[in-house]
């Protein structure tokens, strides 16, 4: 996988997971010379450990298992000229006065200086650990992200766990909660603090009520027991403001907890470079064509804003990596694109009228459970679109197209509204 | 009697209802065709995919994703698990190669899901 590189590129893709290999794909069939630099030994990402299947229904029509959707990407790379790094870190960014990028890499051949007219944030995200929820207790083996325990059971075939309470019903909790009791671990139950499922609805059927595994919402894990292991969890109902309802508490004998508790863009690098991100995404603030607020630098997948299909990474990074091979420096007029407060966000967050793409998928989740509700995108007076949505669901990410076309400037604002369908 | 079904087949869950009455089978709720098929099959003979590991000689790449070529009787997963379980791959393999035939005398194959490199050409190009 390790290829000889030249130091001179229009555009580096960092990050080779479904976004990265996306991005660098799309950019090298409009002509760019591309280099991929993924940190670690093989490329493919998150999917490489998400055996599960249900991908790329969208994209090939098809439900594949992670590694399968990788292989196809991979695949499609291979017959390609873009350069690939794996095993590489990218340790600093630095623009020159020319608007050129340096970028230093640290790979298995040494420390390599690489120049680049664009780059495109493919990082992916981190989940929530054990320290961003604060649990009482003490600290023994025996708590894990969902995604550590799948990395054990999928990529390194060890089992982490003989009987377990998982805290959080995302999607990967739940993905979860059925591989490790196919493998034999008993799964007590699945606890979320919320009043609705965190994950997909399918994912609820076909992962728990299958498998018979209780889901408890509105109860969280408020304590944990244990010297050098986990020996027990104390779970508690909480009401609609999280708060503890005393009384209520309930001791649970297991041997670990696994927590899937939420995803967030992973941003190193952005922050680095003082890019602004957006309070609600945790990613940074893009336009439709994937460029942040600094000019040549674009993002993508997970590292943008959280999504809940690698299809939906896929177009989107698609995207980014025809955009990061046009990029040409230039003024751009932007928009900000403005929400409900029903909405928990909506990316991109910023229209760059003069650009020549000219629709712009509009990506937003809601904060709780809306039923019959239009949604409409309007610029001053003029509605650019309006949709009806029968259901939508905070852990479901909806979408809608508008024209860039009918936008006029001069309107400041770009309007993402809910209301009831009369 | 009527059995209330979050439809699998895609992303979206739809909220489905299916109901063995004399005329046939009463589906509501569905969107779509496949929809409509997966309830008919759920309150008749369920059946899902079942995707897991199995282990293989190579200490860099000890398990090998799996999957169902087409999908199993619900009530036989945890039989073809202990099957699946007692496989040693200890060969290079391709994606889509099948891994086990027949399981279970289903008609269904448990196939790669990745290919397994050949891990002696790998190491040498570090």
């Amino acid at each position: 996988m390790i290829q000889q590189f030249e130091n001179t590129y229009d555009v580096t893709v960092i990050g080779g997971g479904p976004a990265g290999l996306a991005a660098a794909v799309s950019a090298w069939e409009v002509g760019a010379k591309t280099l991929l630099v993924e940190r670690e030994e093989k490329l493919g990402g998150i999917l490489k450990q998400c055996i599960h299947d249900g991908f790329g229904l969208l994209m090939f029509k098809q439900k594949l298992t992670g590694p399968e959707y990788a292989q196809y990407y991979i695949e499609m790379l291979k017959n390609t000229d873009v350069n690939i790094t794996c095993s590489t870190f990218v340790t600093d960014i630095n623009r020159q006065d020319d608007g050129i990028f340096h970028l230093i890499l640290v790979t298995h051949h040494g420390i390599k200086h690489i120049y680049t007219k664009a780059i495109v944030l493919a990082t992916g995200c981190r989940e929530r650990s054990a320290k961003q929820i604060f649990i009482h207790g003490t600290r023994p083996a025996g708590i894990l992200t969902a995604g550590t325990a799948q990395y054990y059971v999928n990529i390194l075939g060890q089992m982490p766990v003989k009987k377990c309470v998982i805290l959080g019903s995302g999607d990967i909790g739940l993905i979860m909660a059925r591989r490790l009791t196919l493998e034999g671990a008993e799964v007590e139950g699945v606890y979320e603090a919320k009043k609705e499922l965190g994950g997909l609805l399918r994912n609820y059927s076909q992962c728990l009520m299958d498998f018979n595994i209780p889901l408890h919402t509105q109860t969280t894990v408020t304590r944990v027991f244990g010297e050098k292991r986990v020996s027990a969890v104390e779970v508690c109902s909480v009401d609609e403001n999280m708060s503890r309802i005393n009384g209520s508490e309930r001791i649970i004998e297991c041997d670990s907890l696994i927590l899937s508790v939420g995803l967030i863009p992973e941003n190193e690098l952005a922050e680095k470079m003082n890019i602004t991100l957006d309070a609600e995404t945790k990613g940074p603030a893009a336009d439709q064509c994937y460029q942040t607020m600094k000019d040549g630098i674009f993002v993508c997948g997970n590292a943008f804003h959280v999504n809940d299909l690698v299809d939906y990474v896929s177009s989107g990074a698609r995207i980014a990596g025809k955009c990061a091979a046009k990029y040409k420096k230039r003024e751009r007029r932007l928009i900000p694109v403005i929400h409900d407060e029903k909405f928990a966000y909506c990316v991109p967050q910023l229209i760059d009228i003069d650009s020549d793409q000219k629709k712009a998928d509009i990506y937003f989740r809601t904060k709780q459970k809306e039923e019959d509700k239009h949604v409409t995108v309007t610029s001053g007076d003029n509605i650019l679109i309006a949709k009806k949505y029968i259901e939508m669901r905070p852990s479901e990410l909806e979408h809608i197209q508008i024209d860039i076309d009918k936008i006029e400037y001069g309107n400041d604002k770009i309007h993402v509204k809910m209301g009831k369908v009369e | 009697m009527q059995k209330k079904i979050i439809c699998i087949v895609c992303p979206r869950g739809c909220h489905i209802t299916a109901e063995k009455t004399d005329n046939g089978i009463l589906v509501q709720g569905n969107a779509c065709k496949r929809g409509y098929d997966f309830a008919v099959l759920e309150i008749t003979a369920p059946r899902r995919s079942l995707t897991t590991t199995v282990r293989t000689i190579f200490p860099q790449f000890p398990v090998l994703p799996v999957r169902t070529d087409t999908e199993l009787p619900k009530e036989l997963l945890s039989d073809a698990m202990r099957i699946i379980d007692n496989i040693l791959v200890d060969e290079k393999v391709r994606m889509h190669d099948i891994i086990i035939k027949d399981i279970l005398g289903t008609g269904c194959n448990i196939i790669a899901s990745s290919d397994l490199p050949d891990l002696t050409i790998e190491r040498e190009n570090r």
